[in-house]
Order: structure tokens, then C-alpha cells, then sequence
């Protein structure tokens, strides 16, 4: 949407220089392959780990893990229950069971999707401009002046957060000072904001962007396994009770054994893992400052306490689960500006932006 | 209007880029958007303190306008629970809608009071908003600068 502001401003900016490209004979072959070259999109040269599709609107960790896996299991599982026990279940019990069930699958389903082609909340890595402006800044307050045969030790920056020290720490790939609450995610070589932890499950790291959707993911599988356990293990008791017993009523419905195999071993870890990350958003802390005890008081003492927490469980819960969606800061889909021009005094005349972005390089200075 | 974009456009190709400053982030309300108010010393003599302090200070308020944690937040929040946030695929969430606000005041800002002193304000969310990026040219050219604002940088905010 931000594109169709900029697409409006560029041909009103951009009349008068168009029709000046003929004056310069000499450098129309090196504009005529950057015209015909296709325009980059941001996504096409994106340093991270991630793959992209649907031209750069779903991003996912380059290592997916077992996310098929994961979406197969849920979609097999749910669909045995549909088509096995839900018939027994509706002539014997009620009609509601396919439709509640109908609706959590749903819900597990787009939420997993949700969670797994969302941008989590990656940071852009910094420009070299930033990055030399930073080394500078660094490097001033007379630091060890050998840095250029062996690596530094790692650069913190010590800030004050609501009476509490926090200690921010450089990024060497990114070339940032992480903000707080963000770490560095390996497997996907970026930082991420307020990273929880990258899930091979869901094929993504869980980030401030995409938290929520994790959380009622979890949840509503939650929902799910227990719903589908208890059904399965309705129907199979209905049956071996009007029947001949459990073996026989297993045999008779072999898939009911699959999904109770499958239910079981999940609801556990399912509902464990729902309860644990309730506590998480309860105290707004994030798995990986939960890990590693940032917060929870190494000295004993009373000054380290969680300093984004608001005190109040319910204030916690709504501000991360509820809270505003920020945007995404990768721009996957913007294009590519074209910087490469060596410096703006150059005349090459490339036509005026067929898409709305950088008009670097496209003016002919006028005496200016 | 349009007048202007183009001349500050032939301003940027004209004049070079000296330098750029970069203001960095200030977390000391935690990890909410804000912009340090500290004036750098490169700008010392282009621009006036108070004009460069009214500009991050409206900075500031517009971010924690779009950060607000609030009534309307929280009920765009639980409708989109409900919709399996669905919703948030065709509408346009609040913090998008204060983004606009921002590069649309930014743009304004260039026009009106760093272009003519030769600066250039990059949106911060161009950087991911780390930063906020001022880019000092040396106006090479005879005549004094000319108004324009930044239709430069490329992003989409999504």
C-alpha cells in the first residue's frame, strides 16, 4: 500500500526529465541492460536463511524441519476421525461432534500456517553506512587498538530498562547492536525480535511477530488432540460395550487405534508445552530468557525482576497476545534500489521508474 | 508540489553526500519505538536544535501512538483471534495506518525545513527501524538548495 503512495509522487516528479534521455549517445549501452533487466525484488537478495514463495508473501526457515510432518499428522489424524468415528459418533451421541471438531481443524490448520509463513520479526542487517558508523563509535572510546588480526571479544552496550541493566550485545552478522529482547537465530542467520525459539516443528523461528499465532496454534491442537482422544475412546467404549469387547472393537475400527496412538503421545507434550508457554505470556518472558534465567534473580535479589513484565497476569497476557501487529521489516517485496550507479554525477539516463521506487541516478542535473 | 520533488531530486544529484548520521535507538522504556532526542554534533551547524528535537519528539509520539496498548488495540487484537487472524490479510492493522502518518510527515519534514538546509531524513522503517538516518550533502551547486522531500527509499511496511 505504501508502493501505491510513491507510484502516485514519481510520474508527477519525473515529467520533464523523461524526455531528456536523447542528449547522451555514449551511455545508452549501459542503461539498456539495466532497462531490460528484470527489477529485483528484495526477497531475491535477502541474506537470511529463508526460503520465499508466491514472490516473496510466505517466508519459511530454509531448513523447514518437520513441518510436513507435522501439517501430515494433524490432517491424517483429523481426517480418520472424520471418516471413522464420526458416523458411529453422530448415530449414537450428537451431530456437534464433526462440527466442533471441523472447526478446531480449521483453526489448528491456518493457525500452523499462519505461524510458519509469517515473518517472525527479522531485522533487516544494518547498511554499511550503519555498520561503519557503529565500528566508529565503537571503536573511539579507546578500545584495544589490535582488532584487525583476531576478533574482538564481543561488544555489549549497557543500557538502563525501567531500573534494571540489560546488557545489549553486538551482532557480528547483522552488524547491529541487538535491541533487547532479540537474539540471533542460526539456523536461520537472522535476528530476530523478541526471539522465543526456532521451532523445527513449525518449520520457523517464533518471534514478536508471529508469537500469537504459535500460542493459538498450541492451544488449539491442544483443544484438538484432547477432543479427538476423548471421541476415540467414547466411541471405542460404546462399542465394545454393545459389542464383544475392546479387542474385537478395536479390530472393527483400526484407525480409532491409530488416532488413540497418535492422540496419546501428543496430548502430553501438547498440553505441556500449551501450559508452559501460558506461564511464558503470562509473565511476559520468552522461552529463550526463561532458558537461559535472565531474569530470575542469579543474586537472590530483589532488583532482578523481568523488566518488560506490567505486573499484572492479565495486563501481560493482553499485551502479548493482543497487543498491535507490527509490520514486517524485511519489505520482501519491495525492489531492489538501484545503487549501484557509481555517483549521482554520472548522467545515465535511465527512464523514469517503472516501478515507484529509488529514482537514484535518473535526473540529469540542470545546473544546479 | 511536484515541482518541488523534482528539484529536490536534481538537489540530490547535484549535490554529494558528505555524510550521514545515524540516531540510534533509545530503549530505556523498553523495547517500545523510540528515537534518542540527543542532537549529534554533525548537525550542529546545518540545522537549529529545536527544529531536529520537534522532529524525533514527533517521531516519538507517532510510534507510541501506533504502540499503544489500549482499547482499540486490544479489541483489533481479540477480533482477530477470532478470525483466526485471518483479518489481518485484508485489513489494514492501526500500526500500518500510523506508518503512513509517519512517511507522509517525513516527507513533509524534507520539504519543508531539512532540504532547504541541504539534509535528507530517511524513514526509519527503510532501516529496519533502527535508525534514523540523516544524510548531510554539500551543495555543490551555485544557487542555494531547493525544497523536495524524499520520495526515494523503497519499502512496503509489511
Amino acid at each position: 500500500m505504501k508502493n501505491c503512495e510513491y507510484q502516485q509522487i514519481d510520474p508527477q516528479a519525473l515529467p520533464t526529465p523523461t524526455p531528456t534521455p536523447t542528449p547522451t549517445p555514449t551511455p545508452p549501452s549501459q542503461p539498456c541492460p539495466e532497462k531490460t533487466k528484470k527489477q529485483q525484488r528484495k526477497w531475491e537478495i535477502f541474506p537470511g536463511k529463508n526460503r520465499f514463495y508466491c514472490d516473496g508473501r510466505i517466508i519459511i526457515a530454509r531448513q523447514s524441519g518437520v513441518f510436513p510432518l507435522t501439517l501430515g499428522i494433524i490432517l491424517i489424524t483429523s481426517g480418520l476421525f472424520f471418516i471413522f468415528d464420526c458416523p458411529f459418533l453422530v448415530k449414537h451421541l450428537t451431530s456437534g461432534i464433526p462440527v466442533i471438531g471441523g472447526v478446531l481443524v480449521v483453526f489448528v490448520v491456518i493457525s500452523l500456517l499462519q505461524t510458519s509463513f509469517t515473518d517472525p520479526g527479522i531485522l533487516p542487517r544494518a547498511t554499511p553506512e550503519e555498520a561503519a558508523d557503529i565500528e566508529k563509535q565503537i571503536d573511539n572510546p579507546g578500545s584495544s587498538s589490535s582488532s584487525s588480526s583476531y576478533r574482538p571479544p564481543p561488544r555489549t552496550k549497557e543500557i538502563v530498562i525501567n531500573q534494571q541493566v540489560v546488557k545489549l550485545k553486538y551482532c557480528f552478522t547483522c552488524k547491529i547492536f541487538r535491541p533487547p529482547r532479540t537474539s540471533h537465530c542460526s539456523l536461520c542467520d537472522n535476528c530476530v525480535e523478541r526471539f522465543d525459539h526456532h521451532c523445527p516443528w513449525v518449520g520457523n523461528c517464533v518471534g514478536k511477530r508471529n508469537y500469537r499465532f504459535f500460542y493459538c496454534f498450541i492451544v488449539s491442537l491442544s483443544f484438538l488432540t484432547a477432543f479427538i482422544f476423548g471421541c476415540v475412546t467414547t466411541h471405542l467404549a460404546l462399542r465394545s460395550q454393545s459389542g464383544t469387547g475392546l479387542v474385537d472393537a478395536l479390530q472393527d475400527s483400526p484407525a480409532s487405534a491409530i488416532e488413540l496412538v497418535v492422540c496419546f503421545f501428543s496430548v502430553w507434550s501438547i498440553l505441556g508445552l500449551s501450559g508452559f508457554h501460558t506461564y511464558l505470556v503470562a509473565s511476559n518472558l520468552t522461552t529463550n530468557e526463561d532458558i537461559k534465567g535472565s531474569w530470575s534473580g542469579k543474586s537472590g535479589s530483589e532488583d532482578t525482576g523481568n523488566p518488560y513484565s506490567h505486573n499484572s497476569i492479565f495486563k501481560n497476557c493482553c499485551v502479548v497476545l493482543c497487543g498491535p501487529m507490527p509490520p514486517s521489516l524485511i519489505d520482501r517485496r519491495g525492489y531492489v534500489p538501484e545503487d549501484s550507479l557509481p555517483n549521482a554525477t554520472v548522467e545515465i539516463q535511465l527512464p523514469a521508474a517503472k516501478n515507484d521506487v529509488n529514482v537514484v541516478g535518473k535526473v540529469p542535473s540542470q545546473g544546479l | 508540489m511536484a515541482t518541488e520533488f523534482h528539484n529536490l531530486q536534481e538537489l540530490r544529484h547535484s549535490a554529494s553526500l558528505a555524510n550521514k548520521v545515524f540516531i540510534q535507538r533509545d530503549y530505556t522504556e523498553g523495547t517500545i519505538c523510540r528515537f534518542q532526542t540527543k542532537f549529534p554534533s554533525e548537525l550542529e551547524s546545518r540545522i537549529e536544535r529545536s527544529l531536529f528535537e520537534d522532529t524525533v519528539k514527533t517521531l516519538n509520539n507517532y510510534y507510541a501512538e501506533a504502540e499503544k496498548i489500549g482499547g482499540q488495540s486490544y479489541l483489533e487484537g481479540c477480533l482477530a483471534c477470532t478470525t483466526a487472524y485471518l483479518i489481518f490479510l485484508c485489513m489494514e492493522t492501526r500500526y500500518e495506518k500510523v506508518l503512513k502518518k509517519i512517511s507522509r510527515y517525513i516527507q513533509e519534514q524534507n520539504e519543508k525545513i531539512y532540504a532547504p538546509r541541504g539534509l535528507l531524513i530517511t524513514d526509519p522503517i527503510d532501516r529496519g527501524m533502527r535508525v534514523i538516518e540523516i544524510s548531510i550533502y554539500e551543495d555543490r551547486g551555485s544557487s542555494g538548495s531547493s525544497s523536495g522531500s524524499s520520495s526515494t527509499t523503497s519499502s512496503s511496511g509489511r
